[in-house]
């Protein structure tokens, strides 16, 4: 088995089970036990995934991958004590980010059922053909990226909350732009194209969205 | 003095079996010593009575094993290392050797030393030794380490009678210098150290090459003493519930030293479908693994987790276990208590018992959804293909083809022979044009060997036992149909830009040097001069390795230079004279005949420029004397260049064929650097000679008869067995996106029509598990079995705890 075989729903599980810190290992860059190197995969599903916790609030410190031989025993330790102190700082998963546990729960959940988009966004248009660790954080740092990611990602996540909420009761746009944290101009700009779509109606005698 | 002790017994301190039980103590006063020195070449490379002339060739390395394991019980230890060269000349040396080097509280020391006294309070030993900028110093250190060499076995001679054998004059066993694993009776093979010091990669090399020459022998014979093993039918238990068996190993006190080995016990059976739980003192012994055996049996378990070690090198074993019992083998895990958590948290006792019951608890979640898994029986087809017509793959070719197969040799020049065409000599005298020419015909002669020069490999599919490899040569296009793959491509000579090579005709590499006297060119024979400039495009930042013969090769043609030319000055500028093993000798011949020897430091190299000296034009090599701290400058008529051995021009193509892969250096990477030296991670794959690394020539035939040892294990089969964990499609939930076929670079995933439309479909053969497939998937169609992610999920699911 390979570190690029680490799903992002692993990730996403680990962390939706309260884990403070995710850590992955995998092989040296350039020095695939496979000759898939898949750890480049698995090294830009972490840049991704990175990501999307800072725009759901949450420090992205909190996953880590690192890239180390089986004959490197003492930088192992060194990195697992550095990432276990990193953890211990930032304290208790969600709560010390001020995250609510609801919309935490929340957000989570739209990411989880995200995750097939997310895998072809990843396979489309993140995939490089860098060969080494800065360049691909450089390109996760980079304003390219930054569009791509406010493009493809940023409004399908906000889609796919709104949906989880309303599966709770129907809501309006400023309760749902309230719960949300988001901007009612764009809340308004997901629910009409939502139910172009058909996936919520507006009900008109609650003067409510709702599920279709 | 107490406190002064061998790397033998310091190595048994460092064990967990050793006599504190792994922890560093001092025999004087059983406390751990902070400030540790080791004094390197401890009765090798001297020529007092007594000692060994020879290098020991092992000794640097294990040193800074030492000095890294010493870190790791005690980060403040501080290490001091006395040594001359540092020989750093095996696969991946030179980057072990930086990793020891950069560690805090290191230091390497380049001085002859010698024990100054012991003091009586403390047992402290002083070591006096000498820098070049402070002179002579004493130094106090708590414990000191002699890295002490190999000796011939004792009774050696005893040994040698009994077989009727000759020893060589340092006592180590007598050998045909063109097959090193051949004594001086036929018949009668050697492998490992009795050829002389070596480390354990060499040692496998000659240990699965000594096979190939008793298989040579006995071949007629092969397979008349095997008896097939008869399993007892498997058990169907898709319709019970899981029923887990934990066998909690104390592996000695490896892992009950440290981890409550009862508690562990005691906490599993309280797990979800564990009904049966116990200790045992070494799992793998053959009496435990007959009580899981009965266990199973007895208890009706479905399922079997052995918290142990890693799962590397027993779980074989352990699976076998379960066969025997009835039970499909892939109903097991093993939870790793050892590796992951007794050996590294030795000092935290109480946490390292929690820990292996976490482990323990994930192991079994995940055994409560493992499957039966079938292992794919393949026919094996009896050719072999050897990839590269040099001394490696000739050697590899005849010792296969000895063995009753047929293989077909294939080469890109339009002659055999390889590198070892422009080599002439050999250190220890061996005319390597002759032998060559010998070797050549005795190819061509061979009934079962079918040569293809000026050959190219266009395509290469196929699997384990079922290769089909296209070669494009003067016989025109070849399908060749083989079971298994030689790799032996060889290497290139780096092209130096350094020091005016390729614009002054005076500046040589190695091998023309050589070719050169080999033609007995006048002018270089009877040159004034000649300058030897080592390392030249090697261990450097972009090629970070020692390229391992040159220090031998500048020694040999110093030699013979001065075997034709006495009055000749010889100067050869070095860094560390890697002249291990039993080449020290000729290092020391040849500093006897006068021939200088010149340390420079990497950061200092030599400088060379043109110029008229006394009328005489010369070119002036500048380098700094580390002995005096003075710039020498010598003018020499001939300058000779140490170019590096660099992986061969088309290894990327190749490792793209054969889907095999290249280490960091890009010379083609072992399936484990000790243990499997020959074979590649690609089954069915094997390698040898100079494409693996750099070697001489005596080390290359021990590796291409390994790889023709280890070939035959497969070929001497008709059948071979490939693991059943691989990947899988589930059709209806394939959408035909292709992400996974991209992703496999085994080419395992391919479209095939179905009802339903294109679906992807695995080749299990060719799947080597790594389960990329699975994670780019969108649908989670395409899955690897015995990793599933519901065998996933629910150990991180079981990662929270139990409250």
């Amino acid at each position: 088995m390979c570190s690029g075989r680490v799903d992002l729903a692993f990730i996403l599980r680990a962390f939706s089970n309260g884990m403070d810190g995710v850590f992955i290992g995998g092989c040296r860059l350039k020095e695939c036990n496979y000759i898939t190197h898949g750890n480049y995969h698995a090294l830009s599903n972490v840049l991704l995934f990175r990501k999307i916790m800072e725009h759901i609030g949450l420090n992205p410190e909190r996953l880590r991958i690192k890239f180390l031989s089986s004959g490197e025993g003492i930088l192992l330790v060194e990195v697992i004590n550095d990432f276990c102190q990193k953890v211990r700082e930032l304290g208790p998963f969600g709560k010390s980010e001020g995250v609510d546990e609801r919309g935490l729960k929340l957000n989570l959940e739209a990411v989880t059922q995200l995750i097939p988009y997310f895998k072809l966004v990843e396979r489309e248009k993140l995939r490089l053909p860098f060969k080494s660790e800065e360049e691909y954080k450089e390109f996760f740092a980079s304003d390219d990226l930054n569009r791509l990611f406010n493009e493809l990602i940023i409004d399908k996540l906000a889609i796919s909350q709104i949906l989880l909420l309303l599966r709770e009761k129907p809501l309006s746009t400023g309760e749902i732009s309230k719960i949300l944290y988001l901007n009612p101009s764009d809340v308004s700009r997901h629910l009409n194209s939502s139910s172009r779509y058909g996936l919520v109606r507006y009900d008109e005698s609650r003067k409510r969205f709702a599920l279709a | 003095m107490k406190n002064v002790v061998t790397s033998m017994d310091y190595e048994r301190l460092l064990c967990a079996t050793g006599p504190y039980e792994g922890e560093i103590l001092r025999a004087s006063d059983r406390k751990h010593p902070h400030k540790i020195a080791w004094i390197q070449c401890v009765g090798s490379r001297r020529v007092t009575p007594g000692d060994n002339s020879y290098c020991s060739a092992v000794c640097c390395t294990y040193t800074q094993k030492q000095v890294i394991l010493t870190k790791d019980h005690d980060a403040e230890a501080q290490c001091t290392i006395f040594h001359n060269d540092i020989r750093s000349y095996g696969k991946d040396f030179e980057r072990f050797y930086q990793r020891a080097e950069i560690l805090p509280g290191i230091r390497f020391i380049r001085s002859y030393v010698s024990i100054g006294r012991e003091i009586p309070e403390t047992k402290n030993v002083t070591i006096r030794y000498a820098t070049t900028g402070d002179g002579v110093k004493e130094e106090e250190f708590e414990l000191v380490i002699l890295s002490v060499g190999l000796n011939p076995p004792a009774d050696v001679k005893g040994v040698a009678k009994k077989f009727g054998i000759e020893l060589d004059p340092h006592g180590f066993c007598k050998t045909n210098p063109v097959n090193p694993m051949e004594t001086s009776r036929p018949g009668i093979f050697v492998s490992g150290a009795f050829q002389g010091p070596a480390d354990i990669p060499e040692s496998v090399f000659s240990a699965s090459g000594a096979s190939s020459l008793c298989g040579e022998f006995l071949d007629y014979r092969r397979g008349k003493l095997t008896k097939e093993r008869v399993y007892p039918q498997e058990r169907d238990v898709s319709k019970e519930e899981p029923r887990i068996g934990v066998f909690v190993c104390h592996c000695g006190a490896n892992i009950g030293r440290v981890v409550s080995v009862p508690s562990t016990v005691e906490y599993a059976l309280t797990l979800p479908n564990v009904v049966y739980a116990q200790e045992q003192l070494f799992s793998c012994a053959t009496n435990s693994a007959k009580e899981i055996t009965d266990m199973i049996k007895e208890k009706g378990l479905n399922r079997v987790v052995v918290a142990a070690c890693s799962p590397r090198t027993l779980e074989p074993l352990f699976r076998d276990t379960l066969r025997e019992a009835g039970i499909n083998q892939y109903f097991f895990d093993m939870a790793n208590i050892r590796e992951h958590c007794s050996w590294v948290h030795s000092k935290e006792k109480e946490d390292a018992t929690q820990k292996a019951k976490d482990i323990t608890r994930l192991s079994v979640a995940r055994a409560c959804h493992l499957e039966p898994l079938q292992e794919i029986d393949l026919p094996v087809n009896k050719m072999a293909l050897v990839v590269g017509g040099g001394i490696a793959g000739m050697t590899c070719a005849l010792s296969i083809a000895n063995q009753g197969h047929e293989v077909h040799l294939v080469e890109k020049d339009k002659d055999l022979g390889g590198k070892a065409r422009r080599i002439h000599y050999t250190l220890e005298g061996l005319d390597v044009q002759a032998y060559l020419r010998d070797l050549v015909r005795k190819v061509y002669q061979h009934p079962l060997i079918h040569v293809y020069t000026d050959a190219i490999i266009t395509e290469a599919t196929g699997y384990v036992g079922n290769f089909v490899t296209k070669v494009k040569s003067e016989r025109g296009v070849t399908e060749i149909k083989h079971g298994a793959a030689v790799i032996a491509v060889g290497a290139d000579e780096y092209k130096p830009t350094e020091y005016f090579y390729g614009k002054d005709d005076r500046v040589l590499t190695l091998l023309e040097l050589e070719e050169k006297i080999a033609k007995g060119e006048e002018k270089l024979i009877h040159a004034q001069s000649l300058v030897m400039i080592q390392c030249v495009g090697c261990r450097q930042e972009d090629r970070n390795y020692c390229s391992r013969v040159c220090c031998s090769q500048a020694v040999k043609n110093a030699l013979k230079l001065k075997e034709i030319n006495p009055r000749m000055d010889i100067y050869i500028l070095y860094r560390d004279m890697m002249t291990y093993g039993f080449s020290e000798d000729y290092y020391r011949e040849a500093s006897n005949k006068e021939v200088k020897f010149i340390r420079y430091e990497p950061q200092d190299k030599p400088q060379v420029e043109a110029v008229k000296e006394e009328g005489r034009s010369v070119l002036r090599v500048t380098v700094t004397d580390p002995i005096l701290g003075q710039n020498l400058a010598i003018g020499t008529d001939f300058l000779a260049l140490a170019a590096a051995i660099i992986p061969p021009v088309g290894n990327r193509e190749i490792s793209q064929l054969f889907k095999i892969s290249l280490g960091p250096d890009e010379f083609f990477k072992e399936a484990h650097v000790k243990l499997r030296p020959v074979d590649f991670a690609t089954d069915g794959v094997f390698l040898c000679g100079i494409a693996h690394y750099p070697k001489h020539i005596p080390e290359a035939i021990n590796q291409a008869y390994a790889a023709a040892g280890r070939a035959l294990t497969l070929l001497s089969h008709d059948i071979v067995t490939v693991s059943g964990s691989v990947c899988e499609v589930i059709e209806n939930d394939c959408v035909s996106c292709g992400a996974c076929i991209t992703a496999c670079t085994y080419g395992a995933i391919e479209f095939r029509e179905t009802a339903q439309g294109r679906k992807a479909w695995v080749n299990p053969v060719i799947c080597k598990g790594d389960g990329l497939c699975n994670a780019v998937c969108p649908t989670g169609a395409v899955y690897l079995k015995h990793f599933t992610d519901e065998d996933l999920l629910s150990q991180i699911d079981a990662a929270v705890g139990d409250g």
